[in-house]
């Protein structure tokens, strides 16, 4: 049985239900978030990465250097944001951040 | 059941263990740890797809990069744990329900409609700019595209990378209360009239009077 498009869907979506649980039971730990958020990421990537093969197109793989390149900066603003956070509240426990009181 | 059938579920095996650890982990700097070998993993399965490009990218930005940025502020943050794994078992059934819920559906959808079809053979040579054929190469075609086609998304990629960076030093730059330092405004803001005074004055002095040299010897004597 050789690999088809859909192995390597069917590994993304699972990737992408397991970072759904991890945010689930996480929800407290703002760290734990954002690599949950990575690894949807990667899920994604995979996705594309998959396509561009399958399809023989390289235009997927263009955008899954864009994705890359954003969730880099996503993540650097985001540890930023969070030792911010740290240093004012001393804790990064979701359930305290209720300042705003949105 | 080929070699590449075999490396594909390896590589599947060990990215859902790491995935499944790194969101269960107690400890946040196994789950960093964890996260790694999952990237490790994904790029593995990136190869085995001829996504050689994007592979080494993953490998050498985000293992390289970004999961150290992750361990540098999971090891910096004196995190307590335990507050933070309140409410990790109550939420698990529903996790495991949605969680489940989503794979299977998608898995569902995925493998009905994708299920035929090989991957068309990658052009084993390619006719470069001067005419002559060259050996196919992913780098190649990828640099080709996003130096043509995408030029200004990478411009603008570039834009993105380096705001992220002035938004991380600007956001997290702390100022010690003890150094001396200038402010950069006031120093832009500063005219030449603040820093000299031009007085206007005489070019000569009148020379004082010069004291009776008579007295002067009348005093030696």
């Amino acid at each position: 049985m050789s690999l088809t498009l859909a192995h390597f869907l069917t590994l993304g979506a699972i990737l992408f239900a397991l970072s759904i649980v991890g945010i689930f039971l996480n929800r407290k730990n703002l760290i734990v978030l954002l690599m949950a958020i990575e690894l949807m990421l990667l899920a994604v990537n995979m996705n594309f990465v998959a396509f561009s093969h399958y399809l023989g197109d390289m235009h997927g793989q263009v955008f899954v250097f864009f994705i890359l390149t954003v969730a880099a900066a996503e993540s650097a603003i985001g540890l930023a944001i969070l030792v911010l956070l740290f240093r004012a509240r001393s804790s990064i426990n979701v359930d305290e951040l209720n300042s705003l009181k949105g | 059941m080929d070699v590449t059938t075999g490396f594909f579920y390896l590589f599947s095996a060990v990215l859902l263990f790491a995935a499944f650890r790194v969101v269960t982990a107690r400890n946040p700097v196994h789950a960093v740890l964890f996260l790694m070998l999952a990237f490790s993993q994904a790029a593995g399965v990136w190869l085995l797809l001829k996504a050689e490009f994007l592979a080494i990218a993953l490998v050498l930005v985000y293992l390289g990069a970004v999961m150290v940025l992750f361990l540098f502020v999971v090891m910096m943050l004196d995190i307590n744990i335990d507050s933070l794994r309140q409410g990790f078992w109550r939420h698990f059934p529903a996790a495991l329900v949605v969680g489940g819920l989503v794979a299977l559906e998608m898995a569902a959808v995925l493998i009905g409609g994708f299920r035929t079809g090989a991957a068309p053979e990658l052009p084993q040579t390619v006719v470069n700019a001067a005419g002559q054929a060259a050996a196919y190469s992913n780098s190649k075609a990828l640099g080709v595209l996003l130096y043509t086609k995408y030029l200004y998304p990478v411009q603008i990629a570039a834009v993105i990378l380096l705001v992220a960076m002035l938004a991380a030093i600007a956001l997290t730059l702390r100022e010690r209360k003890d150094t001396k330092k200038v402010d950069p405004s006031i120093q832009v803001r500063a005219r030449a009239r603040d820093r000299v005074e031009l007085v206007s004055m005489e070019p000569t002095q009148p020379r004082p009077p010069a004291p009776e040299p008579q007295q002067e010897e009348a005093a030696k004597s």
